[in-house]
């Protein structure tokens, strides 16, 4: 870890101003918000991360999880991932997000872990970790020591031959089904983006990851009114029982009329570069009746450009049985 | 032997004594040792795995803010070899001193020290230390059989009759490869040495399962006599194997603190622990079983290799337990080693049984397969009348009682041998079986114990307590001799300054210190005689000590309890503060002639859950059935199997250490992505201990229970995994892709 200063923004434009003088609000960003510190804190301490100052955002009053005038819901950047998973009104409506954030990390972690913070977590790839080892995420232009490499947590969607590194967030999959907003507030202003455009693919540029720039603090992101009569799940499969990142994960919301699915969002973790929506699963569902083949049909769809490595092959097949269980719980057809 | 059969506290369940200390974070261990003036170490560790050393810039390093010295090569000063180890003494498994040359052997060597006043200024400075290095290649090959042997060829283990014979003439046979991965011990306590030198001698705080073995190494390798070593580990917060003997830190932070005669903390980072501190080296074992159509065993040949590092010849022994545990006439074990850019492996939990067994109760289980026999059936069938291997008797044996137990309590009748045809609440399951085996000794032991005027006892033993136990085990013995309850007395122990105890290592250490602490109370309690006929104003004045006994805490006439005087009464009169007496007990290891097979035995029954339609693999419950002589504490006794069932979960399923086979970095080298099994992968477990009291070791009959919890488990998993799902995974850890029927590939290639 290197020497940095931190700093406590009192205001919400405190803290723009901070992070705007960062070259970048990418990898090697010289300013950080800071708020649960789950993630920056261990990357700091490993030297991935050095920022010279870190911005302490948790005073700013952006943790409150409130209905929309919309019917939507709310929830500030700052929520932490236990109270949002919690939440009354996320758990009835969005039951999806409360699975998902449950199923991550630890209790421990999730009282300091929030929304915004969750968004923006890094990769797991162990080449990202380690300074000693080339990764184009971590070091633009220096290789990526993964293809070749220890790749069997890595992704097969969205990789590019510059990185592979996988989105290992359970939260951004679930958001991702929901059609999350991202507001965003910067030097210029007020913005909101689709989750589904807010990552980038890591093309030639891994180690840009988000439309963020210099200055953009995430204030809260929104969810749309839920669909009624829509039931969603969010199904994670992994090695150990608890307290690991996914090899593939599925988040699914659906609603049916009789046998025929009038609705449905699939999107999966643990297999994409960025949190990874299923458009030609969903494409393939839309009107049709739910049942075990046309579900298997779907997921074969949702994994049709899979490009696996030389140690995740499994995850191709595994990603499809995770979104065809998935979405048989979600149906309930046996 | 003597037989002591009757206790009131042998075999009583009965609280661990330190563990007010523990709860109430009052236990010192040796990263908590804090001292005026205290400096903090950071060592630089290499980023190649192999070649050498061409530039070490510490020019930056010394600029940075808090910094008091780095240490190179060139300025550590002495750090000397140490002498062939003989028996229990100068072991070390890393034989190079630290910094000696400029050659790196294997990925994380340390290449240098930063020596600061706060331990962020310490780690800071050694990652500005600019390190250039001759890269070369590194051998950091998974793939051990048929690679170049540090032996011209294997080692003959054991062996009796004719295998090749047997074999070739075999009705059914089984040739099966089996391989474990490098696993790294993760206590969660990281390897840590407080040094502190104060111009004559070195208190060194350390976390060892062998003080007195490591005082020894360090005083040889700071050049001094042993007398100038202290070595004290009062709490470990556990080892596994991995702190059984000195690793290159702890010489760093004695060098460190005898150059700037301050004291010096050197902490190792989980990363480290990864690097230099040790692991359960990859194994490739083949086996080949040969039985009779009713499934007598005609041969077992059992061919291991284990990777060892370019610094040491570390044989795992996989064939400690083959020998043994089942009847045949013709038997062949090998053994050879492989040298890879690895760090030294070492001990871990169960050494050479746990992975050989792994391999021989696989091939048992693919043989009762082939058979079409019941997997219990065929172990009883084979059981052994004698130890085959050494031509006497067992000093006592309750294997096929293991076995039977072990099914009552399992349901085992109710099981169908057909793959995938056990169902329940939608779930397909899996049940398996393994026996297990774990060696039975004594190691040399010294102890003493001291009556007090207060009322208390005393005793001591330069033993350690690793976890398992022993403290608690020493106030029994005491107890059980004196009267005196386990609350009063006093243990003292982790200490190379105390009467010479065993290591804490091979399951031995409540059988070995259970004859010398005996005999060191008796002494003590006939000492306590003597005071009590030669004080004046002693109610026993100018009888013969003869006539006299001690009995629960009382000196009295034989026989007479109207006239016993409790021990401290009797101490006041004397106006003596106490009254102490030491043991001695020789060893059983390595005797020449042994007159018994001294061993362990269990069996382990584990119940899978297996969902196809998710891959998703669960161990749902595991039955473990042990006969490790009489159990002196059933509670951390239990403690210590379901422990190790724990660990099983994770060796089966989940452990893996991943060298990058380009750089020969370890690279899982952190909790999150070196699998261990957690809380939500903990089944039911069932423990059961036959109490079976083994009076031809120990006059309690006690043997031993840390390392054989683990030996059976991996098989009994990976049989029941087979029996759900038909997929017989014989290279562990069992992964989501091979119950994919999936290929898998190594890293690197």
């Amino acid at each position: 870890m290197e020497l940095f200063q931190l700093v406590t923004a009192q205001t919400i434009s405190d803290a723009i101003q901070a992070q705007a003088r960062s070259a970048t609000a990418q990898n090697g960003a010289d300013v950080r918000f800071i708020a649960g510190g789950t993630n920056l804190v261990d990357y700091m301490k490993l030297n991935v991360e050095r920022p010279r100052q870190l911005v302490d955002i948790n005073g700013l009053p952006l943790d409150k999880v409130e209905k929309t005038a919309e019917g939507g819901l709310r929830i500030g950047a700052l929520a932490r991932n236990a109270d949002v998973a919690q939440d009354a009104i996320v758990k009835e409506s969005y039951a999806v997000l409360s699975e998902a954030l449950l199923s991550g990390a630890s209790p421990q972690l999730r009282n300091m872990a929030t929304t915004a913070g969750n968004l923006l977590q890094k990769t797991r790839c162990v080449y990202y970790r380690d300074t000693a080892s080339a990764c184009n995420k971590r070091q633009a232009g220096s290789g990526c020591s993964a293809i070749g490499g220890y790749n069997r947590m890595l992704a097969i969607l969205g990789t590019s031959d510059h990185c592979i590194a996988t989105n290992p967030s359970d939260q951004n999959v679930a958001l991702t089904a929901l059609e999350a907003v991202i507001h965003i507030e910067g030097r210029n202003g007020q913005r909101s983006v689709p989750i589904s455009e807010f990552y980038l693919l890591p093309g030639s540029t891994p180690e840009r990851e988000t439309v963020l720039q210099p200055g953009d603090l995430i204030t809260h992101i929104t969810l749309p009114a839920p669909v009624a009569g829509a039931k969603s799940a969010y199904l994670k499969l992994r090695d150990r029982a608890s307290y690991e990142f996914a090899l593939a994960s599925a988040a699914i919301v659906m609603k049916q009329d009789g046998e025929r699915i009038r609705y449905v969002r699939v999107a999966m973790g643990g297999v994409g570069t960025r949190p990874w929506r299923a458009v030609e699963a969903e494409k393939m569902l839309l009107g049709k009746a739910a049942t075990a083949e046309n579900f298997r049909a779907a997921a074969d769809a949702a994994l049709h450009g899979a490009r696996p490595q030389s140690q995740n092959g499994f995850k191709v097949e595994l990603a499809k049985r995770c979104l065809t269980h998935a979405m048989r719980q979600v149906s309930q057809i046996a | 032997m003597d037989q002591i059969s009757e206790s009131k506290i042998i075999g009583v369940a009965t609280r661990r004594v330190d563990g007010p200390l523990k709860v109430s974070g009052a236990a010192m261990y040796a990263s908590d040792h804090h001292f005026p003036g205290l400096l903090f170490a950071w060592p630089v560790c290499a980023t190649i795995a192999k070649g050498s050393i061409s530039s070490l810039d510490t020019a930056e390093a010394e600029k940075m803010t808090g910094v008091v010295a780095v240490y190179h090569r060139t300025n550590i000063g002495p750090l000397y070899r140490v002498p062939p180890a003989s028996g229990f003494s100068l072991i070390l498994d890393e034989k190079r001193p630290p910094l000696e040359d400029d050659e790196i052997r294997y990925y994380g060597q340390y290449v240098a020290v930063v020596v600061a006043n706060t331990v962020e200024q310490a780690r800071a400075a050694a990652e500005s230390v600019k390190v250039t290095y001759n890269r070369e290649k590194p051998d950091a090959d998974s793939k051990l059989r048929g690679s170049p042997l540090t032996t011209e060829k294997p080692e003959e283990k054991s062996k009796r009759g004719d295998t090749a014979a047997a074999l070739r003439s075999a009705k059914v046979k089984v040739d099966s490869i089996y391989t474990i991965p490098a696993e790294t011990h993760n206590p969660i306590e990281l390897h840590a040495s407080v040094a502190v030198y104060d111009g004559q001698k070195f208190t060194l705080y350390e976390t060892s399962q062998a003080v007195v073995n490591h005082r020894d190494v360090l005083a040889q390798m700071l050049g001094v006599p042993p007398e100038q070593v202290q070595v004290i580990t009062r709490f470990l917060g556990s080892g596994f194997g991995g702190k059984l003997w000195p690793w290159p830190q702890s010489a760093l932070a004695a060098a460190c603190a005898r150059n700037l005669r301050r004291p010096v903390k050197l902490v190792v980072s989980r990363q480290m622990m990864f690097q230099s501190v040790g692991h359960r080296p990859a194994i490739e074992q083949r086996i080949q079983l040969a039985a009779d159509l009713d499934g007598r065993l005609t041969a077992i040949e059992q061919e291991y290799v284990n990777h060892t590092s370019m610094l040491d010849d570390y044989d795992e022994g996989c064939g400690e337990i083959t020998p043994f545990i089942y009847s045949t006439p013709n038997l062949l074990v090998t053994g050879g080693l492989a040298r890879r850019n690895v760090g030294n492996p070492t001990a871990m939990r169960g050494p050479g049984a746990v992975p050989g067994l792994f391999a021989l109760e696989s091939a048992m289980d693919e043989l009762a397969v082939s058979l079409k026999m019941d997997p219990v059936q065929l172990r009883l069938k084979n059981e052994p009348e004698i130890d085959e291997s050494l031509k006497i008797p067992f000093s006592s044996r309750h294997m096929k009682e293991c076995l039977t137990t072990g099914a009552e309590r399992f349901g085992w009748a109710n099981r169908t041998a057909e793959v995938g045809s056990m169902k329940r609440d939608g779930l397909t399951l899996g049940w398996g079986v393994a026996a297990c085996a774990w060696l039975a000794a004594r190691t040399e032991t010294e102890a003493s114990v001291e009556l007090k005027q207060d009322g208390t006892a005393r005793v001591a033993c330069g033993t350690q307590d690793i976890g398992g136990g022993t403290y608690t085990v020493l106030a029994q013995i005491v107890s059980h001799e004196t009267g005196i309850p386990v609350g009063k007395i006093d243990v003292v122990l982790g200490d190379s300054a105390l009467p010479s105890g065993p290591i804490s290592g091979g399951s031995w250490v409540t059988a070995s210190v259970t004859p010398a602490v005996l005999e060191a109370a008796r002494n003590a309690g006939q000492r306590l005689l003597l005071t009590a006929v030669k004080s004046e104003n002693s109610p026993f004045k100018g009888r013969k000590p003869g006539e006299l006994e001690f009995v629960g805490g009382m000196v009295r006439l034989k026989g007479q309890a109207q006239s016993a005087v409790p021990m401290a009464e009797v101490l006041r009169i004397a106006k003596i503060n106490s009254v102490a007496g030491t043991g001695k007990s020789a060893g059983t290891l390595g005797a020449a002639k042994p007159e018994f097979s001294f061993h362990s035995y269990g069996a382990q029954f584990a119940e899978v859950t297996w969902q196809p339609e998710i891959a998703r693999l669960r161990v749902n419950r595991v039955v473990t059935v042990i006969d490790a002589g009489r159990i002196m504490n059933p509670r951390p006794a239990r403690n210590q199997i379901e422990g190790a069932v724990v660990m099983g979960i994770g060796m089966a399923l989940f452990e893996e250490t991943m060298y990058d086979r380009r750089s020969g970095a370890p690279v899982n080298n952190n909790l999150a992505d070196y699998v261990m099994a957690v809380n939500a992968d903990t089944p039911q477990i069932d423990v059961a201990f036959l109490d079976y009291p083994d009076y031809k070791l120990n006059a309690l009959g006690v043997r031993g229970v840390g390392e054989i919890g683990l030996a059976g488990i991996a098989a009994a998993i990976t049989s029941a995994v087979y029996h759900a799902t038909g997929i017989r995974v014989r290279d562990l850890p069992v992964r989501i892709e091979d119950l994919l029927a999936m290929p898998r590939s190594d890293s690197a290639d």
